[in-house]
């Protein structure tokens, strides 16, 4: 039946030797290397899932009274868009399990580009040629955050709709253009109900649209330049040692695609994430305590609470506070990961040669060192992104925590850098001692070979 | 086949059916939950033992019955030094050479397609107002001496706030107003000593009102802490001390909270006597900074 369906279209379009040629194509093995593919997966469970979410969702803020099956919310005034998310949740069959499926599966995603990432630039593997994919990575992780960003700001919840606030003001903030940004992006002043449709074409059509474009060229420079891997036996710069694509490699795959779903599933029944039902409708005079954006936006989020109090005033015009948390600093983080590969290669003395073996993060420890102190820095500004949550568990004032997370950002990135930069050096110590020991024992077997050939 | 091959593979094939039969069954679960409308935990439940099974089973079968690594596929590097790319561009110069008038008429392409691209920015100014000086007013300035009214419209009398009581206020006519949301306030009688930039003569009563959206990222102001005298915001700890005009103590915000010129008319209602004293909210590069 299959064999029948392949040589109907065979017969039609020739792609036999095309096909025979990407099946066998070879896979490097190594656990790390699925972590994009945990990305990839995501993204289509995303994909699935948003779809079916789409169809009842309603991007509208006028008002309407709730009258649907949750009793807390009866006779509430609330936006069709809260309304119809709380609808889908409590009335739709299976809605609440897909809209939870959907939610952890963002989460998951943006953890699996994240680590995915970290594991390109501690091994090396954005150096010449994969430059360009790098780029698109980054790329990618940024679209991701914002595509995120949107979707969680759309059911028109209490926690959300104050995201939506936060972010006009980062907006508003930008020197000279801002004020006309802030207007031209969201329809005018906040809150004016045209921006609900920008943010959910943005985020069901607009931002996917490009990351599938993104995904789509990201995939095939893996596929045209072939994966990289790690050094050993048999493994050189001119070749790839692995598994086939067909079977082996495919059943791997697709198997670990069922494997995330089923994993996102089981989340997604059991775990409640965004309860927008306990959040209640969003008005603009209204706040919640403790509130919190989902982990990826945490960083900057700890960035808006951690800096100082101060702006810059000069000739009349003004930079406002949150210009510096909310656009320079994330600006600097992704301007300098953009700029990475090519900052090393210019301080590494122009290294143009092509690398298709990985490097080992104890071999490379300034770079190694890099990226541990960065990763402290943003756990610092993701601990003061819930730096309420930390006063109130500590009993410490808010004041204190403040305070001590302003000296961690910076101390704890130096410490962390030297720490790591001790212990890839000690790392690397113990290689030569474990290489020249068992050398040593080589020897020594010879010799002894040697003596009892020569008795 | 040694006996122990054939004992381990018969191991792998009864595991690697287990999954996919207990796939079977999660999925024909799930399909009875739908119908009988159960709860998301248990649809949950069952969808990741019909996906999981498939999935351990596809993963186990490729381990355990599928020829395994160590095929090795050469890689060209993609670099190529034998010219390659200089014979293709050798190629597009030499074809070019046969397009006539490529320097006229390839300038007009260009000038054309830049006046397109410059007319197509054009519609984007369609996506918004300008913003003038919306950011400069709020609703108090639509209408003359507005009384201050709850969320639900009711009007606020002189004897409504206990001393120390907090409440959020809009001018009448504008419930809910996102720029005029005010946090009106009744002073402590036995902590009155309003301190300077307070504007002394916009409190009466012990009444004093300031704007509620923070100077800092927009946020409502949502909490008034009696104890310290201070509005807080939920969002980023930003502390503004209510006796000294609002100003900022704690967090990032870096302007106190406009106040709000009221008064008490002769029913002993609040109004408010005109609009903020400087722009609401956070800053922007013109923001106007000798009042509003």
């Amino acid at each position: 039946m299959i064999a029948r369906l392949a040589r109907y279209i065979d017969d039609r379009v020739r792609g036999g030797e095309y096909a025979k040629k990407g099946m066998s194509k070879v896979f490097p093995e190594h656990w790390s290397f699925l972590l994009g593919e945990i990305a990839l997966y995501s993204f289509v469970i995303l994909i699935a899932t948003g779809i079916f979410l789409a169809l009842f969702f309603k991007a509208d803020w006028s008002d309407t009274t709730y009258q649907g099956s949750y009793a807390p919310l009866h006779g509430v005034e609330v936006s069709k868009s809260y309304d119809s998310t709380i609808s889908l949740i409590f009335d739709v069959p299976a809605g609440a399990l897909i809209r939870q499926i959907h939610h952890w599966a963002a989460l998951v995603f943006l953890a699996a580009i994240v680590v995915h990432l970290l594991r390109i630039f501690f091994t090396g593997a954005f150096k010449r040629p994969r430059e360009l994919n790098w780029i698109i990575g980054v790329t990618l992780l940024v679209l991701a955050i914002v595509e995120g960003f949107a979707g969680y700001s759309l059911p028109d919840d209490l926690l959300s709709g104050v995201g939506i606030r936060i972010g006009y003001s980062i907006a508003q903030s930008i020197p000279v253009v801002g004020s006309w940004l802030a207007f031209l992006v969201f329809g005018g002043e906040f809150p004016a109900d045209e921006f609900v449709s920008r943010l959910y074409i943005g985020h069901v059509f607009v931002v996917p649209l490009i990351m599938m474009g993104l995904i789509g060229i990201h995939l095939f420079l893996v596929v045209r330049q072939k994966h990289t891997q790690f050094p050993g036996p048999g493994r050189t710069n001119d070749n790839v040692v692995g598994e086939r694509l067909w079977p082996t490699y495919t059943a791997k795959s697709v198997g670990l695609f069922f494997l995330i779903a089923g994993v996102l599933a089981g989340m997604g029944g059991l775990f409640q994430i965004n309860p927008i039902w306990l959040y209640g409708p969003y008005h603009p005079d209204t706040v919640t305590t403790f509130a919190q954006p989902d982990w990826y936006m945490g960083w900057v989020e700890g960035a808006l609470r951690l800096m100082p109090s101060f702006r810059v005033e000069a000739f009349g015009y003004e930079i406002p506070n949150v210009f510096f948390s909310g656009v320079l600093v994330p600006g600097v983080t992704f301007g300098l990961m953009y700029l990475y590969p090519f900052i090393e290669q210019r301080l590494t003395g122009a290294d143009r040669r092509e690398h298709h073996l990985l490097d080992r993060p104890r071999e490379h420890p300034w770079r190694t060192s890099l990226g541990v102190a960065i990763l402290a820095y943003h756990a610092v500004l993701l601990a003061a992104g819930a730096q309420d949550i930390l006063a109130e568990m500590t009993g410490a004032s808010i004041n204190l925590i403040i305070r001590t997370l302003q000296v961690l950002v910076f101390v704890l990135p130096i410490v962390a850098w030297v720490v790591t930069f001790l212990l890839c050096n000690q790392l690397q110590q113990a290689d030569t001692y474990g290489a020249r020991k068992a050398a040593l024992r080589r020897r020594e077997e010879d010799e002894v070979e040697v003596g009892s050939g020569l008795g | 086949m040694s006996e122990q091959r054939q004992k381990s593979e018969r191991a792998a094939v009864r595991s690697i059916l287990a999954g996919f039969v207990v796939a079977v069954i999660a999925a024909v679960v799930f399909m009875v939950e739908y119908a009988l409308d159960a709860s998301t935990q248990v649809l949950g439940v069952a969808l990741l033992f019909a996906f999981g099974g498939i999935g351990y089973s596809l993963t186990a079968w490729a381990h355990r019955l599928m020829p395994r690594g160590g095929e090795v596929e050469d890689r060209k590097l993609m670099h190529d030094p034998e010219g390659e790319q200089q014979a293709a561009a050798d190629y597009f110069r030499s074809r070019l050479a046969g397009v006539q008038r490529r320097g006229l008429l390839g300038g007009a392409l260009a000038a054309a397609l830049g006046a397109l691209g410059l007319a197509v920015v054009f519609p984007f100014r369609s996506l918004g107002p300008r913003p003038g000086d919306a950011l400069r007013r709020t609703d108090y300035a639509k209408v003359p001496r507005p009384k201050l009214v709850t969320s639900e419209g009711r009007p606020v009398h002189r004897d409504d706030l206990p001393p120390g009581g907090f409440l959020t206020v809009f001018p009448e006519g504008f419930e809910g107003s996102a720029n005029a949301q005010t946090a009106l306030i009744r002073l402590d009688p036995d902590r009155t000593e309003v301190q300077a930039p307070t504007r002394e003569e916009w409190v009466v009563e012990g009444y004093i009102a300031y704007s509620k959206i923070c100077t800092h990222a927009g946020c409502p102001v949502g909490e008034y802490q009696q104890e310290f005298q201070t509005l807080f915001c939920p969002c980023h700890q930003s502390s503004f001390e209510v006796l000294r005009g609002a100003s900022p103590v704690l967090g990032p915000a870096d302007r106190p909270l406009p106040q709000l010129p009221i008064g008490i008319d002769e029913a002993g209602f609040l109004v408010a006597l005109g609009d903020f004293d400087e722009a609401v909210g956070p800053g922007w590069w013109t923001r106007p900074k000798d009042g509003a």
